[in-house]
């Protein structure tokens, strides 16, 4: 675990760049982070980042493609319009929260 | 009477079963075992069988004789589990009342999920994770004498995530064996980044795969089969076309999980990852790979929960305070072909490292390193699967993963 700063501030990251601390994340953040991995932002981006951010808040663990279809209603061919290539690590990176751990 | 009630008699229902028979007085206990099958599948041989390595009738047993006396069996499809009233109805209508549940139904592979695997099933499409698919799969690769090959993850999480990768390291070497190599373009086509879900372990298998000339297409989240074209086609519309596709298709707990309010979207249970309890439910727990949690959905990792969790059972029966804490450790062999294995364990916090298991720097096994003394390990596996992990007697392994032996690569 290491420290980077961006939008002019200290924030905690794993080895891979993915937030580690829930807190430190706000949507101006966010607005970087988008940038840093080549997501221009619009409305619909913002509303699955907002659910992927309630839905860990809520379980404790970050939703995978399936579940931000299941439960946040975004089909997966419309994140992988959003976040082209690897919906699941770009949303999750994007929300500032760890990548979703399905994959064990 | 208090009344504890098992729901699925594989690999984690009958070491609960057998374990808290004896921990649990008879007296002031009834534990009963619900399956829907009279057949207890030993699914680590299901990988064998293609390459006609394993006789299939020596992957299954009779389901009765593995269960202790004092432990009422019965056999049917669990239909629904009202958690208010405590209660679960089998599809016949049998209703089970429990003061305890232990969900222990695992996972089961479901084509339909993918649109077009299911038309072509064991014509061009095969899989190896039922006895019957793995069955018919040895008909097929022995029938393939050349064209593509291509060996396939649907998505995870799925059951024994490094069988793919072996079936694909055995197929190499089988068809080595035939001479016949040269007329096989192998692929493995994963929804993953790489070769396998940890860093450390993930560069270790993809060198492998390398060496051997097999392809690798990463990143690739199936969204239908082309069974026609014989085509994968995924949901950022690249396709991949085969000739014979070794597919493992979607991995979901039982229906009635969901159906009962007690699932997520994959309808397996979640639980505390440490104590295996329902959160909303305090009597109810999910063992194996029924439960949501994150580490491995394998035997070993059923094993391993095994060693903490009954100890757990006991104390929060008694009204005391669970003390016990499952760490995710998982031990896995991964076969290589030609005689060899590979080793790797881990835990919740800790990705598969280099290293010696179980006796730091004398081994004998090495891990995430191709040897024979691994394969030995893991054809020695399966008496003992029969003979001291069913019923719950110790194996020399611990039961939380240890650092020791273990290298951290800089
Ligand atoms: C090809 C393959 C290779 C594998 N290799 C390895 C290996 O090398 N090492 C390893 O550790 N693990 C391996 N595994 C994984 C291992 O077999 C499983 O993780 C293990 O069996 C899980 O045990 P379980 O009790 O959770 O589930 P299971 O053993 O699958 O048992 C679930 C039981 O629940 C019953 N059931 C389900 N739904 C219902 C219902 N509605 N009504 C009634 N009964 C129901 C089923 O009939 C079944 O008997 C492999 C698996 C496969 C498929």
């Amino acid at each position: 675990m290491s420290t980077t700063t961006l939008a002019g501030r200290e924030i905690h990251v794993d080895a891979e760049g993915f937030l580690t601390e829930y807190d430190e994340w706000d949507e101006a953040l966010a607005a970087q982070l988008a940038d840093q991995i080549g997501v221009a932002l619009t409305p619909e981006h913002w509303d699955v980042i907002r659910f992927l951010r309630a839905d860990y808040a809520e379980t404790g663990q970050t939703a995978t493609t399936r579940r931000v279809q299941a439960v946040g209603g975004f089909p997966v061919k419309q994140q992988f319009v959003l976040f082209p290539k690897k919906p699941g690590k770009k949303m999750s990176y994007i929300a500032g929260l760890p990548k979703p751990a399905g994959c064990v | 009477m208090r009344r504890l009630l098992i729901l699925g008699a594989g690999t984690a229902g009958t070491i609960a079963a057998n374990k808290l028979r004896r921990m649990l007085d008879a007296d002031d206990w009834q534990i009963t075992i619900v399956d829907q099958r009279g057949t207890h599948y030993y699914q680590p041989a299901f990988l064998f069988i293609p390459f006609g390595r394993y006789r299939p009738d020596k992957a299954r047993r009779k389901a009765s004789r593995l269960i202790p006396s004092g432990v009422t069996r019965v056999e049917g499809e669990i239909d629904r589990v009202d958690p208010d009233a405590r209660r679960v109805a089998l599809a016949d209508g049998t209703v089970l009342p429990y003061d305890y549940l232990i969900i222990a139904t695992g996972t089961s592979p479901h084509p339909e999920e993918t649109p077009g695997m299911e038309g072509d099933w064991h014509g061009a499409v095969h899989s190896f994770y039922t006895f019957d698919d793995a069955v018919a799969l040895r008909g097929a690769l022995a029938g393939f004498t050349g064209g593509r090959l291509v060996v396939h993850i649907s998505e995870m999480p799925i059951k024994c995530p490094v069988a793919p990768l072996e079936f694909t390291l055995l197929a190499d070497a089988h068809l080595r064996e035939r001479d016949i190599r040269d007329k096989v373009d192998i692929t493995f086509v994963t929804p993953l980044s790489g070769a396998f879900t940890k860093p450390v372990a993930s560069a270790a298998f993809g060198g492998m795969l390398d060496e051997r000339g097999i392809a690798v297409e990463p990143d690739f989240m199936v969204e239908s089969i082309d069974a026609e074209a014989h085509r994968l086609v995924s949901y950022d519309e690249r396709e991949v076309p085969y000739d014979l596709l070794v597919t493992v298709p979607v991995n979901k707990g039982a229906a009635f999980v969901g159906r009962s309010g007690l699932g997520d979207e994959l309808d397996f249970v979640p639980v505390d990852p440490h104590t295996l309890r329902h959160a909303a439910h305090p009597e109810i727990f999910a063992v194996g790979d029924a439960a949501a949690v994150p580490t491995s959905k394998a035997g070993a990792v059923a094993h391993f929960e095994l060693d903490v969790f009954p100890e757990n059972f006991v104390r929060i029966v008694a009204g005391e305070e669970p003390v016990e804490s499952f760490d995710g450790h998982a031990t896995c062999f991964i076969e290589s072909g030609a005689g060899k294995a590979m080793l790797i364990d881990f835990n919740y916090d800790t990705e598969p490292l280099p290293g010696m298991f179980p006796v730091p720097a004398l081994g004998p096994l090495p891990l995430l390193k191709e040897s024979r003394f691994n394969h030995w390990g893991k054809l020695a596996f399966e008496p003992l699967y029969w003979s001291m992990l069913l019923p719950g007697r110790p194996l020399p392994l611990p039961a939380h993963m240890s650092m020791r032996g273990k290298r951290v690569p800089s």
